[in-house]
């Protein structure tokens, strides 16, 4: 009987420790799952999923709140869920959003109220640049971060002289584009041909046919819809084994690659991750995520797994205390984690990634298409060589810098 | 010259794609004056249906048929329920019709997810001829010859039958028609689902060639809607000649004028209306 006693007052003991032991940590994830980019939205939703159902919804020894919020992409849907999120909920970090637009709508406003924001997928040049703010970090590449060294690979590895380049008509293609182009130019090579298709373009003859005949590549960024197409009809002209196609980071993601068929095989590309990649940590996540949702994991969902890393490891290192914002800030932006999916990964000075650049063939294996690594580039920052100071004093990347030279 | 080639073969098979599209909106919205709204979403749903026959069956033809049949009861559906009731009030229709779009893409999008698809076609229709430097693929052949069949058996249908003379008696003056005893509500029905089914056709052969996404069912109908107004209202020949017209001026300037492409398609629309206000081959 004295025992019962004992235990129970033990119980009331360990039940009475401070109380943000027990409170939640409230997360808030802002994500698209309405709409034309509700596909990668589920994808990102997917990751932070995994992620939370691995560590049974706590972190640091207290349970996780979590709330997902369908922004429906469009700037102001965005704001005005981070507002619900930072003013109603009370969150303590936001994780999202997916598209630039949408982090460039709300980066003033998480920082004028002190939020700690993790983009898993946003990927704008000057959000971590010329824009930078204290309380935006990102955990996934910016649009050149894989882009510039690819460029040098193609002029220096891959010997081309002359590439056209094929991109949507949108902010992210135009990056990816320049950040190829002013690395590619750098390192001897030229690109003699840039063509912009307007984002829904349902036909993409009329530009397959005026790629010049006199290239040894051509360099293709889009995401979405655009590249299946692309890859479909660039095969139909007859131009597939002809000429090579060069990827950006999206074009041949883990998310389109699985509806592409054999006209696929052979586009090279670059990215931060790759679903094939031979690591313990990452055969680790993607069995997990294959299990989980049946399908391999890609950009956004990896970005959004990577980004719930970065918070774990944060959090242990205020051990919980997510109410201090100024050193959980600190923890935040500070994070080094050695074994991410996509390997080691840091972040800089600014918030953004420095993380290893993977060029990667998309190849059949067990009947699959997978993007098998053939090269690694580790550590890269986000400036890639090109001293910082130097690489802030130049314009953004843009549709019209670097200027097409070779045109 | 083999740019010109190219580019108008290019042109010629993307305004095939737009007829088939453009042929059902012509007959619902030209002859049957219902403003549908809906008409993308029958092209998207055709091309999803179409998309999961193809994954149990691998059966193409199959896979169209099959689409455009289920689309084809879809739209009797929304037809009688709601639209039926609606004659002459554009207002009323729109509303309608755009809210059953809004419906059925939230529909497309809990059944078949968000990914984009590739409807994959038969091996016959894969690859491409090539005459010399020149590449004319398979599958824009094939467009083009679908387009240009159906476009027949609708000027057969329509012109040169009985069923046809009993249609557009029934659209042109539907108390007349009752009066000498067509059942004009059973036409009425037969002509809206055959709208529908062209769209789903249009969405399965389509399915193969820019694929099957979300945003497809509003990406498509402006075009649809110009080709209608352009072509004139209720002209079947208005269609065929609006399709092409709208497939090459949407090639050639996208060759010629990229940063303008938009302005080159729709300038010269706004100069057709402006001269004829009922479109090429429209009735007033």
């Amino acid at each position: 009987m004295i025992r019962h006693v004992v235990a129970l007052g033990l119980l009331v003991l360990l039940a009475a420790t401070p109380s943000w032991a027990q409170e939640p940590i409230r997360i808030g994830f802002l994500t698209i799952l309405t709409g034309p980019l509700a596909a990668p939205g589920k994808e990102m939703e997917n990751g932070i999923r995994l992620f939370m159902e691995e560590h049974k919804n706590a972190l640091s020894g207290r349970p996780v709140d979590l709330t997902v919020l369908d922004t429906g992409g469009t700037p102001a849907g965005t704001l005005a869920k981070a507002r619900e999120l930072a003013e109603q909920r009370k969150v303590h970090v936001i994780i999202g959003p997916l598209a630039a637009f949408e982090a460039y709508a709300i980066a003033p406003y998480v920082n004028s109220q002190r939020v700690p924001t993790i983009s898993p997928s946003a990927a704008a040049d000057d959000l971590t640049q010329r824009k930078a703010t204290q309380f935006f970090v990102r955990a996934t590449s910016t649009s050149t971060q894989p882009t510039q060294p690819f460029g040098t690979y193609a002029a220096k590895t891959l010997g081309f002289k002359k590439v056209a380049t094929i991109a949507d008509d949108f902010a992210f293609g135009h990056e990816v584009v320049a950040g190829f182009q002013k690395a590619f130019e750098d390192a001897g090579g030229q690109v003699v041909q840039k063509l912009w298709p307007k984002l829904g373009t349902t036909d993409q003859g009329p530009y397959i046919s005026q790629l010049r005949k006199d290239i040894d590549a051509v360099f293709i960024g889009f995401a979405g819809v655009a590249a299946l197409r692309f890859l479909k009809q660039f095969e139909d002209a007859g131009l597939k084994g002809k000429i090579p196609v060069l990827a950006n980071q999206t074009a041949v993601d883990e998310a389109l690659l699985r509806n592409m068929g054999d006209e696929a095989i052979g586009v090279v590309s670059t990215m931060h991750y790759s679903a094939a990649l031979d690591t313990p940590a990452n055969r680790k996540f993607t069995a997990a995520y294959r299990k989980a949702f049946g399908t391999d994991p890609g950009y956004y969902s990896v970005g959004a797994y990577t980004a719930g890393l970065f918070l774990k490891q944060a959090l242990e290192k205020v051990r919980g205390k997510v109410e201090d914002t100024d050193s959980f800030l600190q923890a935040v932006r500070g994070v080094a984690i050695a074994d991410a999916p996509g390997g080691p990964i840091r972040l800089d000075r600014h918030g953004q990634a420095v993380h290893n650049i993977y060029i990667r063939r998309v190849e059949r294996q067990e009947g699959r298409l997978q993007n098998t690594v053939i090269h690694t580039i580790e550590g890269v920052s986000q400036f890639w060589n090109y001293p910082e100071a130097e690489f802030l004093k130049q314009p953004a990347y843009s549709r019209d810098f670097p200027a097409c030279r070779f045109c | 010259m083999e740019f010109w080639i190219t580019q108008t073969f290019n042109g010629v098979s993307y305004g095939a794609l737009l007829f088939l599209l453009a042929g059902g909106l012509s007959i619902i919205f030209g002859m049957m004056r219902i403003v549908n709204m809906t008409h993308g979403s029958y092209y998207l749903l055709g091309g999803y249906v179409g998309l999961t026959v193809i994954w149990k069956t691998g059966n193409f033809v199959l896979a169209i048929l099959a689409g455009a049949l289920t689309i084809a009861l879809v739209g009797l559906g929304e037809y009688n329920a709601f639209l039926r009731r609606l004659g002459g009030q554009e207002l009323g229709q729109v509303l309608t019709t755009m809210g059953f779009a809004l419906i059925f893409q939230d529909l497309g999008l809990v059944i078949w997810g968000g990914d984009p698809y590739t409807i994959p076609a038969p091996a016959a229709l894969s690859g491409s001829y090539q005459i010399g430097e020149l590449f004319f693929p398979v599958y824009r052949v094939f467009i083009v010859a679908v387009a240009a069949a159906v476009a027949v058996i609708l000027w057969v249908v329509l012109e040169q039958t009985r069923v046809g003379a009993m249609i557009r008696a029934t659209v042109d003056d539907a108390e007349m028609a009752r009066g000498v005893g067509i059942n004009v509500p059973l036409i009425s029905m037969g002509v809206f689902a055959l709208g529908a089914f062209l769209a789903a056709v249009g969405g399965v052969v389509a399915g193969g060639f820019v694929g099957v996404y979300p945003g497809a069912d509003f990406e498509i109908l402006p075009y649809a809607f110009v080709v209608v107004i352009v072509g004139g209202m209720g002209s079947l020949k208005g269609a065929v000649i609006g399709s092409l017209m709208v497939g090459l001026l949407d090639n050639f300037g996208k060759a010629f004028f990229p940063e303008l492409s938009y302005f080159t398609l729709f300038a010269p629309m706004a100069a057709i209306l402006a001269i004829r206000p009922t479109g090429l081959f429209g009735r007033a």
